[in-house]
């Protein structure tokens, strides 16, 4: 029957797109080259027991940072494609239901699979060595949580070519994206794929939460606690309180979409609000769950670049619970032109406005840490340096938003869309960029050199200001996000190509630092010091990378700066171990479990998507049976020999 | 890192060339900035306040890092003074908790007041004489805009007069996804939302025609759901009122089912509507679960 | 099994601690305790959500019943989930109870109570619901039962998952005896089966009370 075949074929395979096809045609290839390179240099075995298996959060956060480069990647070329059709008007480069899709995935790649990873990838790099742990609380939900985060991007992107793309906006307000509307398959992927990755971050937050409460080592108090640890407690206590929101609101849409159920329909008494308050109680506090650890990057950055304390630690640590309380209180200020009446919007306004309070804050506190310093321009400080305007900008535009009556001119129009890419690229993005060159060494043992990071810097940030200050002035002339063209007589044209040019900039920007990480992979300059910046917290007391089981002897801590302390004093002898104090470390065994439990719940998703119950009841098989088999795991731990930790340690020359 | 580079002058010529072709490119008005009503000029001084108030921070923010990265860049022989230690000032921190504290306690206040006063009609201080406002439901559909007037029964796709002078309450509601009616020039925009009813209190002072748009994504039509805003004097306004009346088509049950099928029209004008086209539309969509649309109801039906 | 699971934490070598029940001996079981507790605040936070939709609709009852006419024909049905599953909590606690002080045959008894207790709630719900079903009375029908099915369906999905989890605890109980680890495990299923009790209560008062009143 070659007529049903094709029939399914055109409505299962995305077609009729050279774009799309061209798309296809290079995921075929990329993925026969990895298959091809793997089996011809016999790695199969090395990415199964080193990588897929591993619970050991060093590994975990080198797939996290990957993950997040290359979601940069597919949402930044998103981007440029948006640009690429409104840099003229009336133009015929994408239709408006490319145009749809695009943006859509665009925001959701952008915040779910590309911001969240990367704020992963640095707790899990940085965490367990700053408070002088051997790993998480829980490294086997550690590898859970990669595993459903990395599962679930990869359902989403599948939606490119199979099925198709949601489009109904990364916020997905119904009934826009109910099924009345909205009937494809693309926003069940939305769906699926956000919640899958939604229980991964929950398990983080909690994970690292226990982590940073029952694992520092002894003598770090919390007040002795480095700022970026407190930074990733405050962004853990706002993901245990804003992500089940998530889970519910895209649970409850997935419901009505999938079971005919009422609760955001039009009709038999749905209440599309709710969705739209469930949403924001998860989405607002999502932006400070991203930003709090980059703050916290920066804190560090600076301290150590400028060679000297941080300034104000004790408001640093209240700004940023201040931050992660009031920022739970805030979500309403999304919807202040949804009819609430005039008291709450005054009471979300001022909540809103009260978040700059310790925002701001913190921004004196940093210039006042490198005021009567000593400051190294390294590629961190230049990306935390280029973070202050922005994020001064960035933030009083959000002040500006956050006045009720002004925010109902500058609602949804571009202005909004160049206040908030300037918070998260500007405060997220950028502090990403410094925490991965602060700590590249210390994840991989080599330094990022600065051949191509310099232009990278440069292109980036110019081009940022050149995308983003038309758009804010754009959104003043009444331009309105998500419109796939405009007319020729509305006088937006020469903004919005410059704006595009701006874009195209960040674009060169971005290849610039893939040309500097491949560049320096291939004039690889060893860190044989382990603190290659002069550091000041524990992490640079050890090797780069560190091995396995972190610290073969527990330091203890009497300090804040504990290392440079120790520095200071001449004894970083102290934490050197010494071959009598060796006791066999107790490690938990590499698992597959994760991984596989990883596959079963994409099988599962990918049931749920197309409402093929078969194939989601296999995938729900599997996923139990994957707990079911942890549950009854008897031994899930083991002890390094005392031999081997010598020997490690002695190869290392640190006995 | 070297000090004046090639790399630092491309840097300037480019952010040279930038700033010149913004300032230079001609570009469309910004409307935001050019209110012609009350609502919208009340939301500007708003804004140039806010504008005014977060320089006081901004400002010196960017002054202080210039000044400190330039001064205590570590170099050779540098004389700056170092104290690695210097980490507590107690003074220095309160000014910078109380001068955010005081700003926002500014704004808030303002704010507060602004967003109950736009609840309210506007008050027009060179026409104290109170005016009988013009009410003029409207309704979102995929992807077009319907404006019906209760009292003139007479309805408009795409376009809508208003008289100017006078306080028009816009009660806004959506057949369809929600969408937002904003006309930047008037005044801040407020959704349309299904099965429930909002009120949007604009006025025009001058004539003229005023740029209006969706304000949230409905779908593949969104980027076409623009429409017009005409302000005319009053009797050019009853004029028109009139020759709509007396001269368009009327827009019959049948035709208002099929406009709300998803379709991107023109402006058109209709001299009726099916009766309680808009209350029926609440109603239906979840508008007898809400006091509120009740309320709102009768205060249309009450003028 | 002695001191295998003092977890990755620093003092691998430190004896038991005394004084402590046996879940919390290990730095790696209070460490797993604490953890469970933070899961707990997460779905607290779930089913904090769904109550406000519940809340939200549970007028909205478009074409179909309301809640008055949908739980007071059933209020011998609440009724009697209500007491099992206050009983399995108490029995469940009777567990933890003989496992820190008493005979581990009595313990596993009252595992294997509190799993039937569990099972027969399971019971009533699902008949409750195929009630509801079979007079047309379904998820499809309105939003109130959209919001109904979904939010105590959610809390009878956690039970069932409770009882299967508390039949896995038994089976290791049975095979490796009562030692940190599964101690511990046995620990956090009742913290998770108290959990669920308390969430009943509120769903006792908010949809069923309420609804009939």
């Amino acid at each position: 029957m070659p007529e049903s075949v094709r029939n399914f074929a055109t409505h299962f395979f995305v077609t009729g797109d050279p774009m799309i096809y061209g798309a296809d045609a290079a995921i075929t290839l990329v993925s026969l080259g990895i298959v091809f390179t793997l089996t011809y240099f016999k790695k199969w075995k090395w990415l199964w027991s080193e990588w897929l298996t591993s619970v050991d959060h060093k590994k975990i956060a080198i797939m996290y940072l990957i993950s997040a480069i290359l979601m940069l990647f597919r949402g930044g070329a998103d981007a440029l494609l948006m640009r690429t059709q409104l840099a003229v008007p009336n133009n015929s480069f994408l239709t408006a239901e490319h145009y749809d899709q695009i943006f859509t995935t665009h925001g959701t790649i952008m915040i779910i699979f590309m911001a969240m990873p990367f704020i992963f990838a640095m707790f899990n790099a940085v965490v367990p060595l700053q408070i002088g742990a051997r790993d998480v609380a829980f490294p086997y939900l550690n590898a859970v949580s990669f595993w459903l985060f990395f599962f679930g991007a990869m359902l989403f992107n599948l939606s490119f070519v199979i099925g198709g793309s949601p489009d109904a906006g990364w916020t997905s307000y119904p009934p826009l994206a109910g099924l009345q509307f909205d009937p494809g398959p693309g926003e069940n992927y939305y769906l699926v794929a956000v919640s899958i990755s939604g229980i991964g971050s929950i398990a983080t937050g909690i994970n690292f939460m226990a982590t940073i409460l029952k694992m520092r080592a002894p003598g770090m108090t919390l007040m002795k606690m480095p700022l970026f640890t407190w930074s990733v407690l405050a962004s853990c206590v706002v993901i245990l309180f804003a992500f089940p929101a998530l889970t519910v609101a895209l649970a409850l849409l997935l419901i009505d979409r999938i079971a005919g159920a009422h609760f955001f329909t039009m009709l038999a008494g749905g209440n599309p609000m709710q969705f739209i308050n469930l949403f924001w109680i998860w989405g607002h506090p999502e932006v400070y769950i991203v930003i709090l650890p980059a703050f916290g990057i920066y804190s560090e950055v600076v301290a150590t670049f400028s060679s000297k304390k941080i300034f104000g630690y004790k408001s640093m640590v209240a700004s940023l619970m201040a931050i992660a309380v009031i920022g739970y209180l805030t979500w309403a200020h999304h919807f202040f032109t949804m009819g609430a009446s005039a008291g709450v919007n005054v009471f979300f306004s001022i909540s809103t406005m009260c978040v700059a309070i310790p925002t701001g804050v913190k921004v004196f506190n940093w210039l006042l840490t490198m005021f009567r310093g000593r400051i190294r321009m390294t590629m961190p400080l230049l990306w935390t340096l280029a973070f202050i305007p922005n994020f001064a900008i960035g933030g009083a535009t959000g002040v500006w938003l956050a006045g009720a009556p002004a925010d109902y001119q500058f609602h949804n129009s571009y202005f909004l869309i160049a206040h908030f890419h300037q918070t998260l690229i500007g405060g997220v993005v950028y502090g990403m960029l410094a925490g991965m060159y602060y700590w590249w060494p210390k994840m991989f043992g080599f330094k990022l050199k600065d051949r191509f990071g310099h232009w990278a810097f440069w292109f980036f940030n110019i081009g940022f200001y050149v995308c983003f200050t038309p758009q804010y002035i754009l959104g003043l002339m009444g331009m309105q996000r998500r419109m796939y063209t405009y007319g020729a007589n509305m006088g937006w044209t020469s903004l919005n190509f410059v704006s595009t040019v701006g874009a195209f900039l960040m674009g060169i920007g971005f290849l610039f630092i893939a040309a500097q990480i491949v560049h320096s992979l291939f004039n690889m300059e060893r860190d044989v010091t382990g603190d290659i910046w002069n550091g000041r917290t524990l992490e640079w007391s050890l090797p780069s990378p560190a091995p396995h089981y972190n610290f073969a002897v527990i330091p203890t801590v009497s300090e804040r700066d504990a290392w440079w302390e120790m520095k200071k004093a001449g004894n970083t002898s102290d934490l050197l171990p010494n071959a009598k104090e060796i006791r066999p470390i107790h490690m938990p065994k590499s698992s597959g479990v994760p991984f596989l439990m990883g596959v079963a719940f994409f099988v599962l998703g990918f049931g749920v998507v197309f409402n093929w119950w078969v194939i989601a009841i296999v995938g729900f098989v599997g996923v139990v049976a994957c707990l079911i088999g942890r549950s009854l795991e008897e031994h899930p731990d083991y002890y390094v020999p005392v031999d081997e930790v010598v020997h490690t340690e002695a190869a290392l020359g640190r006995l | 890192m070297k000090r004046i580079t090639p790399k630092g002058k491309l840097v300037a010529t480019l952010a040279m060339g930038v700033s010149t072709l913004l300032l230079t490119s001609g570009c469309g008005q910004l409307l935001v900035f050019h209110p012609a009503g009350p609502v919208g000029q009340s939301e500007l001084q708003l804004i140039w306040l806010q504008i005014a108030l977060t320089a006081v921070v901004i400002i010196p923010v960017l002054i202080l890092l210039a000044i400190i990265v330039i001064r205590y860049r570590d170099r050779p022989g540098s004389k700056a003074v170092y104290r690695p230690d210097w980490s507590e000032n107690r003074t220095l921190e309160i000014i910078w908790w109380v001068i955010p504290i005081i700003i926002v306690g500014i704004l808030g206040t303002v704010t507060a007041k602004k967003t109950f006063a736009l609840t309210q009609p506007p008050k027009n201080p060179s026409n104290p004489t109170v005016v009988q406002p013009l009410t003029i439901e409207v309704t979102s559909m995929d992807w077009k805009w319907l404006f019906q007037y209760p009292n003139q029964q007479i309805a408009t796709v795409n376009y809508c007069v208003i008289p100017t002078n006078r306080p028009v309450q816009f009660m806004l509601t959506s057949n369809g996804p929600m969408n937002a009616f904003w006309v930047p020039q008037l005044g801040g925009m407020e959704y349309t939302m299904p099965g429930m009813i909002m009120r949007l209190w604009l006025q025009a002072d001058k004539p003229g025609i005023y740029y209006g748009h969706g304000g949230n994504f409905t779908g593949q039509g969104f980027a076409q759901m623009q429409f017009n805003v005409q302000a005319e004097s009053e009797q050019q306004f009853n004029a028109w009122v009139a020759s709509i009346a007396n001269n368009s088509p009327q827009l019959t049950q049948g035709e208002y089912d099929k406009m709300a099928q998803p379709s991107i029209l023109g402006q058109m004008s209709f001299s009726s509507f099916p009766p309680n086209a808009f209350e029926n539309v609440v109603m239906s969509e979840g508008g007898k679960y809400m006091k509120h649309d009740q309320v709102m109801m009768n205060s249309i039906s009450s003028k | 099994m002695s001191i295998a699971h003092s977890g990755l934490q620093h003092h691998v070598d430190e004896p038991l601690q005394t004084g402590v029940p046996l879940e919390f001996s290990t730095e790696d079981g209070a460490t797993k305790i604490l953890g469970f507790w933070l899961f707990m605040v997460t779905d607290v936070l779930l089913f904090a959500c769904l109550f406000a939709t519940y809340v939200v609709l549970y007028k909205h009852i478009g074409a179909g019943a309301s809640a008055a006419k949908l739980f007071g024909d059933d209020v011998s049905g609440f009724t009697a989930e209500t007491f099992i599953l206050l009983t399995s909590s108490f029995t469940c606690g009777l567990a933890t109870y003989e496992m820190r002080h008493g005979s581990h045959s009595r313990l596993k008894l009252w595992i294997v109570i509190t799993m039937l207790l569990g099972l027969s709630f399971i019971g009533l719900e699902v008949y409750e619901f195929s009630t509801f079903v079979s007079h047309g009375d379904t998820m499809s029908t309105s939003a109130f039962l959209s919001a109904f099915f979904t939010l105590v369906g959610t809390h009878g999905a956690h039970v069932s998952l409770g009882i299967i989890w508390m039949g896995l605890i038994l089976y290791q109980i049975s095979r490796r005896g009562v030692n940190p680890v599964t101690a511990r495990k046995l620990f956090i299923v009742s913290l998770y089966w108290h959990f669920l009790d308390v969430v009943w209560v509120f769903i006792f008062t908010v949809v069923y009370l309420t609804g009939v009143m």
